[in-house]
Formats: C-alpha cells, structure tokens, sequence
C-alpha cells in the first residue's frame, strides 16, 4: 500500500501588485505527486499570472514557491524547467518558422550530451547524442500523434495541433510536473476528448499536471481536484463535483456571464 | 572660475540645439519606435537649406529659417510616406535596415551634389561678441539659443495641448482604439515624422551657420541625438530637453577639463553607461508621451 | 550531386592563382574573401542568433590592431611610470592573440550588452564601436592615431628551407580561402548543432527557448564570442596582408557594408554572406569600371538595402531556394532559413 503521496509543488502566500492593481492576493494551494489539477475561474482571475510566477517568467510580490523541497523565488525560467517543472504556453506556443520535427528537437535541448567543443570538432560523442536526439525527437511525435506532420512548418499547422506540438516540446524535457495553458483553445470536441486521453496517458508515465482551463466539461472530465480563482484570490477547492456544486464558484461564474458549453 | 562660467554658458547654448535634436527623435524613435538613421541626415539638411538659401540665394538669413524648417518637415513627410508607409506594424529590424538604406542614400547625395568641402554661411550680426561681465558669447549663439528655447516651448504645446498631438499621443499609445475613433492613422504617422525631422533640420539650419556645413555632420549629431533621447527616456519631450542640457554640460566640461579629443566620445560612453545601469533611461516614466 | 557543388566550387576558387594573372583581379578577390569571412561571423550574430549588433567592426579592428601591434611590438605608458610593452612577435603568433582578443572583446560585451535589448542594443553596440574608434584616433601613443600602423609584417611560416611566405598575391589568396572554409564549416556545425538550435530559438521566441531549459544568455554570449573572434580573424588577415591598419578600419560604415551582404544575401542562411559578399565585393569594381563616382556607388547600395527588404526581405538565396522548389514542386524544407539539414532517421 502506497504512503500519501508527496507534494511536489507548494505555492505558499503568493502575492503579485502591479502598482496599485493586486493579481494575486495571498495565494495558497499545493500540488501532490501524480494528481491532475485544474486551475479555473473568470477571466481575468489570475491564472496565467500564476503560472507565470511558478515559472519564474514573473516576480511575486510576496510569497513562497517550492518544487519539492527546492525554494523557485528569483531563479530564472531556464533554471526551473531544468529541475523538471515545465510549461506550456496559451499564445505562441511554438517556433512558427521551425518544422515540427526541429520544435521538438529544441524541446530536447536539456538532453543533449555533447559539449561545444564536441560540435565543433565534430567527435564521436557529437554524432551519437545527435542520433539520439532525432530518435527521442520520434517518439515523442508519435506519443502526441504529428508523427505524420514532422515536416511542415509548425506555424502551418491548425491552432489545435498547434498546441499538441506546445505539448511534444514540454514533453522533450522531461518533465516531472507539467504546467499546461489553456491546452484545449482552438480544438474541436473530438480533438479535445484526444487530448483529455493524451493527459491522462502523460499522468500514466508519472507526471503531475496542473492545467488551467476555461473549457469547463473538459477540466470536470480530466481533473483529481479543481483549485478555482476569483479576482486573484482562491475561492475554492475540491473535488468536480464539489466545486460545481460550490455557491461561490456559481456566484463568480454568474457574476461573468454564462459558463461555456 | 570665469573659465567655468565660460563654459557653462557654452553648454547651455549648445544645450538649446542638441535638446532640439533629442525633442524631434524622441518623437520619432520614442513614441513611432522606428531607429530612425535619416535623423542625423535632416540635421545635415536643414543646415544645407540655409546654406543654399543665404548664400547661393541671397535670402534674408532670418527668413532662410524658417523656410529651411519648412523644406525639412517636407522632406521628413516624404521620406515617412515613401519608405515607412508600407512598413507600418513590420518589425523593429526592418524598418532600422530601411533606415540605414535610406540614410547611407541621403548623406551621398549630399555628398554628390555638394562634394566634401565644408561651407560656411554668414550671419547678419555684429562681429563683436556680447559682453556681460567676464563672459562673452557672439550675438549668433545667443540668437541660436532663444530660437532653440522657443522651438522647444511650441513643440511642447503642441504635443501637449492641440488637438493634433493629442491625436499623436493617442495613435501611439493603441493604435487601434485611435483608429476607431476617427483618427487618422496614416496622417498621425507622417505628421508625427514630419515634426520629429522639421525639429532636426531647425537644429542644422540653427547651428550651420556657427558651424562649417558638410555632408558628415549628421553623423555625430544622430548619435548625440540617440545619447539625449536615452538620457531622457524614450517619448518624454522633457526628458529629452534635459538630456539635451546635460549632453551638452558634459561634453564641455569634459572636453574643458579632460580631453578634448575624447570631447564626441562622452555621448556615446554616457548612452552605455546609462543603459548599463539603468536600461530605461534616466527620466523615464510610466506614461510615454509629455 | 549537392553534397559536392560546395567542394566543386572550393576546388575552382583553389586553382584561381594558377590561371589568374591579372594581378588587381586577385586583389580584389582576397579583400572580397577577407569581407565574406567579416559577413560570415555577422551573419551567426545577426542572422542565425537574432542580435542586430551594428557595431560588429570593432571585433574586425581590434582583430587588426592587436595583430599589427603584436607584431610590430609597442611601449606604452598607463599611469605615471607604470610601462607596458611587447617586443615584436612572429606574425602567426600576432594574428593568434588578433583572434583570442576580439573573442575576448565579444565575451566582455556580449556580457555587458545583452542587459539591455531590442533598440536599445542596437545603439549600444554602435557606441561601442565608436568608443573604439575614438580611442583608436586618440591614444596615439599605442595605436599612432591616424599616422596609422605601418611596416606591419607579413605572414610567414616555418623555417630555414620550409618557410612559407604569404607575402605576395597567389599565396595570401590560398590562406584567405583556407580561412573561409575553415569559418564556414565552423559555423556550419555550429548552426547545424544543439547549440544552433538554441540560438535560433532565442531568435525565434525568447520566452518559449526558457521555457524548455535554454540559457538564453549563455547562448547569447557564446554567439558573440565565436562571432568575434572569427571578426577578428578577418582583421587580422586584412592587417597581414594590406600591412598598413589606421583608425578608418573602425568607421560605421564597414559594419553597414558587412549588413547589406548578409541581409541581402539571405541572413539566417549558410550561403547567404557568400552571395551578399560576392555581389557587394565586385559591384564596387563594376561601377568604378563604368567610372561611376563612388558616391553614387553608395546611393545605389542604400536604395539596394531598401528594395530588398521590401521585395526580398528574406534575402536572395532563400529566393532562390523558393524558386526551386517551386519548379520542382516538391515541398522543400531547404526553402525554410536556417533548417537542419539532419534528416530523420530512425
């Protein structure tokens, strides 16, 4: 029987003022290993802003974030996805003039063995960890179904395939945790319950995922637990079932508009 | 002690033409965001207009001004219709490598049409200098610098308080919304240009006649023009104003104390310390324009 | 039949000195090849990495300078009584220290310069480039200001019975050309590599390169040092073979010359400089040869860098590579700047 599994990533008091305007008011929420967990709320509530701190693309006012045991305040976007934290981003999320083949192969760049002075000589341990790389590259493509794509240039490719490729370029780092933004914006239903196994095979090989989403049945369907956000401060959390029934989560919603379909 | 004072009226003097250079390209790369190369070629411009005006024409030296401003803010409208007209929205590098085309095409028809001798134009005052107490300044400088600070007034009001640069503030800021409100873009743009290198050519045609007139003198004046903007903050009329006085303060008093030689080479130092220490310029502000 | 066009062409420029007598013709293939290699080191900074750096002509004079000096030996004085100086080395040894300088130079700024971005830089890096020259008209003492550096040695190798002169034409065009090649594959395994990858995806999309682990400094930093130092290589050539250098070498206007042949030649591609450098080497002869002033020369350049950008603004080989693959009608990843040419196997 498995032990409570551990927390990998701690958000603790995180505060973000933009001079006087407050994105995120005292955010506290953890993630534990191998859960899948949905971030929502209205626009404009703060989640991209929340990842863009736990990512190190932004500076928290105040406020912890730890992966593992790890401290990420100040350390640069490089840097964390290095330690396996990694994103996915909801606007330009690919090299729009590169081939699919060669996002991906950047994606791998973390995974590269040879050393500068290998490339420029050109040694043995160049060609080898170039080899592997293109075999990586491979499989990832065929894990996230472009494998039939690999040549044409990302920016070609319909925006929900865009995204897929967001997704193939994470995946090439190796991560253990991945953050993914809006990951089902521009996919068409079919796409969207693709994606949703695609999800919950990548949690299969163990890693953590917190999503942020606004297509709702999408984030009830893959989700462990909902974290939702209002005006930058959390207004519940729980299971699906929970949080639909939630009276403060149907205030902020209703205080939108109607939720989407 | 007279010697500081000395130059310390110097400065001021040039301080009034280079913020003049400063105004009219932070307007230009400040608030447009084009790396405008031509600036320095405007400069050179304005000072040729007075040249073939006063010299070549025989026009009245006062007149020759303003009507070398005019030729300028011309010239600035054209190049802005016929070169950036297409480029609206294109990247940063582009437009700059379209700058830096126009610019090398500009300074050699220059240098074609008036070869490499440098010129000198006369100017109608008297030859003795203005003496007050241990300082002397010629009558030209002192007409240089009231014209230059009441450029610099105009400018400022009309950025600030017509309706014309209230449209250029808006268009600039969200060019969208401005456009929706019934702005028009295209007009905003070329005007906007056109102030920006009318204000150069002012600069040239102000200090031509203090100066020798050849077709190189651009150069050093765009650089000092970006040292000022930088100095001053992108966009900031004000900013760009003091930048021009304490551009001009340090290379007197450097070029006094120090070294002469290195007297052109204080802008560009002071433009990578600046940037180095504080990338956004020393009076820059949350709100771009004014 | 491609892989060995490039070979083919190496092998003809190769027999030139055998069949070219016209010795002008020469010279003026050997500064062109100087140029092209200058192109070259621009393009990795410009093209491949995404740095519009104007002020690449100081790694090009410094390469010059600390070659000359090297070779020709100074004495300076720093501070009172506190002397500097170097007797005069062999100029294989100058042209080395040319080289690791300028690289040297592309690290310290490289370091300094990428705090700030965008415009910005480009004015940094066009100040800098001044800075130098000024200091290079200046400090007379080190660098004879404008009486420029004369009597600078040539190039010569080995010893006694096996010494190689490059004294003359024919030989210092073999050395250019084996300098090409050599920067060439250099920065073809460079682009072609992981490293590559990097800096093009910080070209591409700064923000997406961190998000996958990419150090974008570091790959910012190594762009600027090999691209230096591969300048200062050119400029050392150039000073070893024209063996006179002054403070011109630094005007702004060779760094713009180096930007119309990469940007029109195709920047972000391995041919590009090549063709850029090749139009912008010999068009100079073309004009003088119809006696055009070389004002004129330059008007023409400038509305030449602006037709460009407007109609072909990807440069010329990426158009042509289009081209042909519009004949072929075949769908060519080639037509696309700075692909791999890695084919996927498994």
């Amino acid at each position: 029987m498995n032990a409570q599994p551990e927390t990998v990533l701690s958000i603790e008091h995180v505060t973000v003022h933009f001079g006087g305007l407050v994105a995120l008011a005292d955010m506290t929420f953890s993630v534990r290993a191998g859960e899948i967990v949905g971030l929502i709320g209205p626009n404009g509530a703060g989640k991209t802003t929340a990842f863009n701190v736990i990512t190190g693309f932004l500076r928290q006012t105040s406020g912890d974030v730890r992966y593992r045991t790890t401290l990420l305040n100040g350390l640069k976007p490089h840097q964390i996805a290095k330690l396996g934290l990694v994103r996915t981003f909801q606007r330009t999320s690919v090299f729009q003039e590169r081939s699919v083949f060669q996002n991906v192969l950047t994606g791998l760049h973390c995974r590269g063995r040879a050393r500068l002075w290998d490339t420029l000589l050109q040694t043995g341990r160049e060609k080898a960890s170039e080899r592997e790389l293109v075999n990586e590259a491979n499989d990832i493509l065929r894990f996230v179904g472009l494998e039939r794509r690999a040549e044409e240039p990302a920016g070609t490719l319909p925006y929900g395939e865009q995204r897929l490729i967001g997704v193939a370029l994470a995946l090439a780092v190796k991560p253990s945790m991945l953050l993914l933004d809006e990951p089902v914006s521009g996919m068409n239903p079919s796409e969207t319950a693709r994606f949703v196994k695609l999800v919950r095979e990548i949690r299969d090989t163990g890693v953590t995922i917190l999503l942020v989403e606004h297509d709702m049945p999408m984030v009830t369907q893959v989700s462990d637990r909902i974290v939702v956000l209002n005006y930058g401060r959390i207004i519940a959390e729980g299971t699906p079932a929970e949080i639909q029934n939630d009276p403060e989560v149907i205030r902020a919603y209703l205080g939108q508009g109607k939720k989407r379909a | 002690m007279d010697q500081l004072a000395q130059h310390l009226l110097n400065a001021t003097i040039l301080g009034g033409t280079y913020a003049l250079l400063g105004i009219g390209l932070t307007l230009i790369f400040g608030i447009m965001r084009v790396v405008n190369f031509t600036h320095g070629e405007l400069y050179a411009f304005g000072a040729y207009c007075m040249y073939a005006l006063v010299m070549l024409l025989g026009v009245n030296f006062f007149l020759a001004l303003p009507m070398a401003i005019m030729l300028g803010v011309a010239l600035g409208a054209t190049i802005e219709m016929l070169l950036l007209g297409r480029l609206r929205g294109a990247d940063i590098d582009t437009t700059m490598l379209v700058m830096i085309g126009a610019w090398i095409a500009m300074q050699n028809t220059e240098q074609w049409l008036w070869s490499g001798v440098a010129h000198s134009i006369n100017n109608p005052f008297p030859a003795e200098p203005l003496i007050l107490g241990p300082l002397s300044v010629s009558w030209n400088r002192v007409y240089v610098v009231v014209v230059a600070l009441l450029l610099i007034a105009a400018t400022y009001y009309l950025v600030n308080r017509t309706r014309l640069g209230k449209a250029m503030r808006a268009t600039f800021q969200d060019r969208q919304t401005a456009a929706l409100m019934g702005i028009r873009i295209d007009r905003i743009h070329t005007a906007t240009f056109a102030l920006g290198s009318g204000l150069a050519a002012a600069a040239g045609a102000l200090l031509g006649p203090i100066f020798f007139v050849a077709p190189t003198m651009g150069d050093l004046a765009a650089a000092k023009a970006f040292a000022i903007v930088i100095l001053g903050g992108l966009g900031s009329i004000t900013g760009a104003t003091l930048g021009g006085f304490i551009l001009a303060f340090v290379e007197e008093l450097g070029a006094g104390y120090i070294s002469s030689g290195y007297r052109d080479a204080m802008g560009f130092l002071l433009i990578i310390l600046i940037l180095l220490v504080k990338p956004t310029g020393l009076f820059a502000r949350k709100e771009r324009i004014g | 039949m491609n892989r060995y066009l490039p070979w083919l062409f190496v092998a003809l420029l190769a027999s030139v000195p055998l069949w070219l007598t016209d010795f002008y013709f020469l010279h003026i293939l050997i500064t062109t090849g100087i140029f092209i290699i200058a192109a070259m080191s621009l393009n990795l900074l410009l093209g491949y990495t995404g740095q519009l750096s104007l002020g690449h002509v100081a790694f090009f004079g410094i390469g010059a300078y600390t070659s000359a000096l090297v070779s020709l030996g100074f004495q300076v004085e720093l501070f009172s009584g506190f002397t500097v100086s170097l007797a005069p080395k062999p100029a294989w040894f100058a042209m080395l220290c040319g080289v690791i300088v300028a690289g040297f130079t592309g690290y310290a700024i490289g370091k300094l310069s990428f705090r700030v971005r965008g415009a910005y830089f480009v004015i940094v890096s066009i100040s800098f480039a001044e800075v130098v020259r000024l200091v290079a008209v200046n400090w007379v003492e080190l660098t004879q200001g404008p009486m420029a550096l004369t009597n600078i040695p040539a190039l010569t190798l080995g010893a006694g019975a096996f010494e190689i002169s490059f004294l003359r034409k024919p030989a210092f065009f073999i050395l250019v050309l084996i300098a090409g090649v050599a920067s060439f594959i250099l920065i073809s395994r460079l682009v072609n590599s992981r490293a590559g990858r990097a800096m093009i995806a910080l070209r591409e999309n700064e923000s997406l390169a961190m998000s996958v682990g990419i150090d974008v400094t570091r790959y910012l930093v190594i762009a600027t040092i090999i691209s230096a130092a591969i300048a200062g290589m050119a400029g050392a050539l150039y000073t070893h073979y024209i063996r006179i250098v002054d403070p011109d070498i630094f005007l702004f206007i060779y760094t713009v010359t180096m930007v119309i042949m990469v940007v029109t030649g195709g920047k972000g591609t391995l041919a590009g400089p090549i063709v850029g450098g090749i139009i912008f080497g010999f068009v100079p002869e073309f004009l003088r040869a119809m006696a055009i002033q070389p004002e004129v020369q330059w008007i023409i350049y400038g509305v030449l860098m602006v037709l460009v950008v407007y109609f072909l603004p990807q440069g010329i080989v990426p158009a042509i590579g289009r081209y042909s693959a519009s004949r072929k009608r075949l769908p060519d990843a080639d037509a696309l700047p700075a692909t791999s040419t890695q084919v996927r196997q498994k």
